[in-house]
């Protein structure tokens, strides 16, 4: 579904990124792990259309998305959380999720300003879809608050939730994981092992502490200064020279 | 003949007012450098240099001290005093409080300073311009064609000078003081410069300070050149000189002296061979062209983009 | 007392009287053709001192005032007030909006021509200020050239009506679309821009419409402006004394009721208070539509918005289009209320007063907008002293909003979501 090919990213005399390859086909969760300034979050905004590779190939479904903008991108059907949290702080919580749901609002200025009986009934399914999520990640009760009031913890499942009303084929999250307690951990990865079976959404995921996505992970990527270390199942991941050596050395 | 003669006399005038000019960008492209924010109320820093040198000018002479490098050099010090005390306020009440916040706040609070000075002035002074005396007269005179005379006046050697000396100055503070090295580290980075041990918040009242003075320098050259001032004189001045740090580059020293240059000559050469009433119209122009097509300026450094 | 507070207090203070002492206190007045300086009265220099003495003992016991100021029992009494539930509170809104339009609407019927004539300038100033809410408040762009758009409605109208003889009627739509299309136009290149350059982008454009405006002598008539632009009609009913274009009546032939020229200054502000409520109810939808979520939404955080699929140019422009639009329509109100327009009246001082309103009101919030146009516009008006202050003091509350009440008088309130449960 997603096919990663000799990605690399400069930035002036800096290689960012050096020629990473990895794919995701569907109903897989695949994580890039790898130790802090690896590089992981600039393969993320390589993919989700925020930074302009300076090599290599990008396909969503087979179609080439490199240097695409990065809504063109999204409309696709990849979503993305951010390593610090982005809501709409000022916004309501169920307005966080209408926002993401324009494209499946009718936009017509028109119809919106005598609501035509297409859009009320567009306008209530949306409603429904966020009420649905909202119920699904435990926000229902703070749906009318300011999204900038939440706990940490509940900014994080309102950005999963804002993501999945978009009704993706693939969620990319940037170390969702970060800030969060153990309990609130072992929620989260239920979550996303319940996104992948009874949503059927593919999930590509940054972590750098490996323990974390060991168990939730099909396959993963490693990646140390900008070059993939290694790939394959959590085992193989696990038992290679070279990342023990770029984790221990790393310690 | 009198075509070139005609050319090098609006390049002469371009110059003068283009480095003016350079000396009010430094302070926008100084301040843009360290805090990122367009310091809208320098206009009207500038503006009250200006008021103060003719009031330092015009009280000297009601005392009947006419030596003129006396009376400049008191009326340029009393400019800078004033101009930079302003400077140190404006950013200790209306942009320290906000710093940090969302981008809206310290944008409309700078302009509220902005308005609030102009008519602090306006009513302080009135509204009518009012005339600089003329302390400089005569020049030199070059090679005459037809009846057109090419001139070189003292006025423009002194805004030459000064602006070279001021120049000067400025990039041997930034390159040698210690306050100049800890301001080149503030605009790098300046949360890790505070990690540092680097009082920020003294070298951002610092940066004010500086630009600040540098356009009272500035306020006195050019209300002398002009030989009048307004309550409105920084606000249209400001808006070149903030086009003259873009051009060059915002963020950057050279930079804003080379957009400072280009815009006085491309404004005197309009007025020169179009009409007066469009060199606004051309440099505002040419600000949003070179924002459209160059955003980073001359000698500007690009941004990227953080996540 | 510490050492380090007395001096940094002393030096406040010395600062003070360097800022005041000689723009206050030293006056430079024209002498035929001698400047010379003047020592103020005593009062202004005793001020300057007094004020410096008030910055001197603020900076000195700043922390002990601080601390008494945080225990101070709330100003405003309502604020520990349990809130009304929401649904109530809407309802309760929208009696009190209602009734201030039908009071508004018989309120010309009782009172003087001129205060219905500052009122209609009062409407003016509302649905400009509504305008800008949209693009500054809502969609966080500041737009300091925002009265070029108003300048656009006007001249459209004058130009019209002086060449083609188009009506207010017609010239209404035109001239707001105009002003549309001017938005669109501009906004398309400049919406990439940061927001402060943006700021700077949007001024250098409003200067330079009115430059032009004040150049294009040919058309626009230069400083001398346009005159004998038509006022509005009824049907077909003119309100002048006698009928000027063929084919029309007047109005108080058709009525049977003696000439007055008070017909024609309630007409216009009746108009002018239709198109405000239009105005009003209007974007009052958008910002319960995708297109005001997204408006907010690129506000808050633009990066976020575009990884949700958001085309950051669409939503800036749709915005930037829709507050041009409303500009144009209050201009064209404009020219048909003063019958004479000119490039003076399209001045930055114009942007930045409509920019007051805006902060003071409360940035997105549209019964705060309305207030605030109220205020700012008739304040000046009941104290003549106060009208040379006006830009003083408007410059003075936008410093002083944004650092202690940046959501302005009146905050935008957020409209509650009724949610049905899912399965």
């Amino acid at each position: 579904m997603l096919e990663v090919q000799n990605l690399s990213m400069r930035f002036g005399g800096l290689l960012a990124v050096d020629q990473v390859t990895l794919d995701v086909q569907e109903h897989e969760i695949v994580s890039i792990i790898g130790p802090n300034g690896a590089g992981k979050t600039t393969v993320f905004n390589c993919i989700s259309g925020f930074y302009k590779p300076t090599g290599g190939k990008i396909l969503f479904e087979g179609g080439e998305i490199q240097g695409k903008p990065d809504h063109k991108i999204s409309r696709l059907g990849m979503v993305r959380t951010f390593q610090h949290v982005r809501l709409f702080g000022q916004m309501t919580v169920v307005e966080n999720l209408l926002v993401a749901q324009h494209r499946h609002l009718n936009t017509n200025l028109l119809a919106g300003l005598i609501k035509t009986p297409d859009y009320r009934e567009r306008e209530q399914k949306s409603l429904d879809r966020a009420a649905y999520w909202l119920e699904r990640v435990g926000l229902m009760e703070l749906a009318n608050r300011e999204a900038g009031n939440l706990a940490y913890g509940q900014q994080r499942r309102l950005e999963i939730a804002r993501c999945m009303v978009t009704e993706p084929k693939l969620l990319m999250l940037d170390e969702p994981a970060a800030g969060l307690n153990p309990a609130e951990t072992k929620d989260l990865n239920q979550l996303i092992i319940s996104l992948k079976e009874d949503y059927n959404v593919s999930v590509l995921l940054i972590e750098h502490d490996m323990s974390l996505v060991m168990d939730i992970s099909d396959r993963i990527t490693v990646i140390n200064q900008g070059r993939p270390l290694a790939a394959g199942t959590p085992d193989e991941v696990r038992n290679n020279d070279d990342v023990i050596k770029a984790y221990l050395g790393e310690a | 003949m009198q075509d070139l003669l005609y050319f090098f006399q609006q390049l002469i005038n371009g110059l003068t007012i283009g480095s003016a000019y350079a000396l009010i960008a430094i302070g926008y492209t100084m301040v843009y450098g360290i805090i990122g924010m367009i310091n809208f109320a320098h206009g009207e820093v500038y503006m009250i240099g200006a008021y103060t040198a003719l009031i330092a000018i015009t009280g000297l002479t009601a005392f009947g001290i006419a030596w003129l490098p006396l009376v400049l050099i008191v009326a340029l010090i009393c400019a800078v005093i004033v101009s930079s005390s302003m400077g140190w306020a404006v950013e200790r009440v209306a942009y320290r409080p906000v710093r940090g916040r969302h981008r809206l706040i310290p944008l409309i609070s700078a302009i509220g300073m902005s308005i609030f000075l102009q008519n602090y002035v306006h009513l302080a002074q009135g509204s009518r311009n009012i005339g600089f005396p003329a302390l400089m007269d005569g020049g030199f005179q070059f090679g005459s064609a037809d009846s057109f005379q090419m001139s070189l006046s003292y006025m423009q050697i002194t805004i030459f000078i000064t602006t070279l000396i001021c120049m000067t100055l400025l990039s041997l503070f930034i390159s040698r003081s210690r306050i100049g090295r800890a301001c080149r580290a503030v605009s790098q980075d300046l949360r890790m410069a505070n990690l540092l041990g680097i009082d920020t918040n003294r070298i951002i009242s610092a940066t004010f300070v500086i630009g600040a003075s540098l356009a009272a320098v500035a306020g006195l050259l050019l209300g002398m050149y002009y030989g009048s001032v307004d309550p409105l004189f920084g606000f249209i001045a400001g808006l070149k000189a903030f086009t003259a740090a873009v051009l060059g580059g915002i963020g950057s020293i050279p930079g804003a002296m080379l957009g400072g240059l280009i815009l006085g000559v491309a404004e005197s050469m309009t007025s020169g061979y179009l009409s007066g009433e469009y060199k606004d119209v051309v440099s505002f122009s040419l600000l949003i062209l070179i924002l459209l097509f160059k955003p980073t300026g001359l000698l500007g450094k690009p941004e990227v983009e953080k996540i | 007392m510490a050492t380090p507070n007395f001096k940094h207090a002393l030096f406040c203070a010395i600062v003070t009287i360097v800022i005041a002492y000689p723009i206050l206190g030293l006056n430079l007045v024209a002498e035929s053709t001698r400047v010379i300086v003047e020592g103020a009265d005593t009062t202004t220099v005793i001020s300057v001192f007094a004020a410096a003495l008030v910055v001197f003992l603020f900076q000195l016991f700043r922390d002990r005032i601080m601390a008494s100021l945080g225990g101070l029992p709330k100003l405003n009494p309502f604020a520990d007030r349990e809130h009304m539930p929401e649904s109530k509170r809407a309802r309760l809104e929208s009696w009190v909006l209602t009734g201030i339009v039908v009071l508004a609407l018989f309120w010309p019927f009782f009172v003087s021509r001129g205060s219905v004539d500052l009122a209609t300038l009062v409407l003016i100033y509302i649905m400009l200020a509504l305008g800008l809410n949209v693009v500054v408040g809502l969609a966080g762009l500041l737009d300091l050239g925002y009265v070029a758009f108003y300048a656009v409605g006007a001249y459209t109208f004058a130009l019209l009506s002086q060449y083609a003889g188009v009506s207010f009627w017609m010239a209404l739509p035109i001239g707001a679309c105009l002003a549309a299309l001017f938005g669109l136009v501009l906004g398309f290149p400049v919406l990439r821009l940061r927001g402060d350059y943006l700021a700077i982008v949007t001024l250098g454009f409003g200067e330079i419409i009115r430059i032009l405006l004040n150049n294009w002598t040919a058309l626009t008539g230069g400083p001398n402006g346009i005159g004998g632009i038509p006022d509005p009609t009824l049907f077909g009913m003119e309100f002048g004394r006698r009928v000027k274009e063929e084919g029309n009546t007047s109005f108080h032939d058709t009525f049977g009721i003696a000439y007055s020229s008070e017909h024609k200054v309630i007409f216009l502000y009746l108009i002018a208070l239709i198109l405000a409520v239009i105005t009003a109810l209007i974007i009052r939808r958008f910002m319960r539509m995708p297109v005001g979520r997204a408006w907010e939404a690129l506000r808050e955080d633009e990066i976020a918005a575009r990884s949700l699929g958001l085309s950051r140019t669409a939503v800036k422009l749709s915005a930037f289009t829709i507050g041009a639009f409303f500009a144009g329509f209050a201009g064209t109100v404009f020219a048909s209320k003063q019958g004479f327009i000119s490039p003076e009246s399209f001045v930055f001082l114009e942007s930045a007063i409509i920019l007051a309103i805006v902060v003071l009101g409360g940035m997105g919030s549209q019964l705060g907008v309305v207030l605030a146009a109220i205020a700012v516009t008739i304040l000046p008006e009941l104290a003549r002293e106060f009208s040379d202050f006006r830009m003083l003091v408007f410059g003075a509350a936008m410093v002083l909003m944004m650092v202690w009440r940046p959501q302005g008088l009146m905050p935008m309130r957020r409209t509650h979501i009724q949610l049905r449960r899912q399965e």
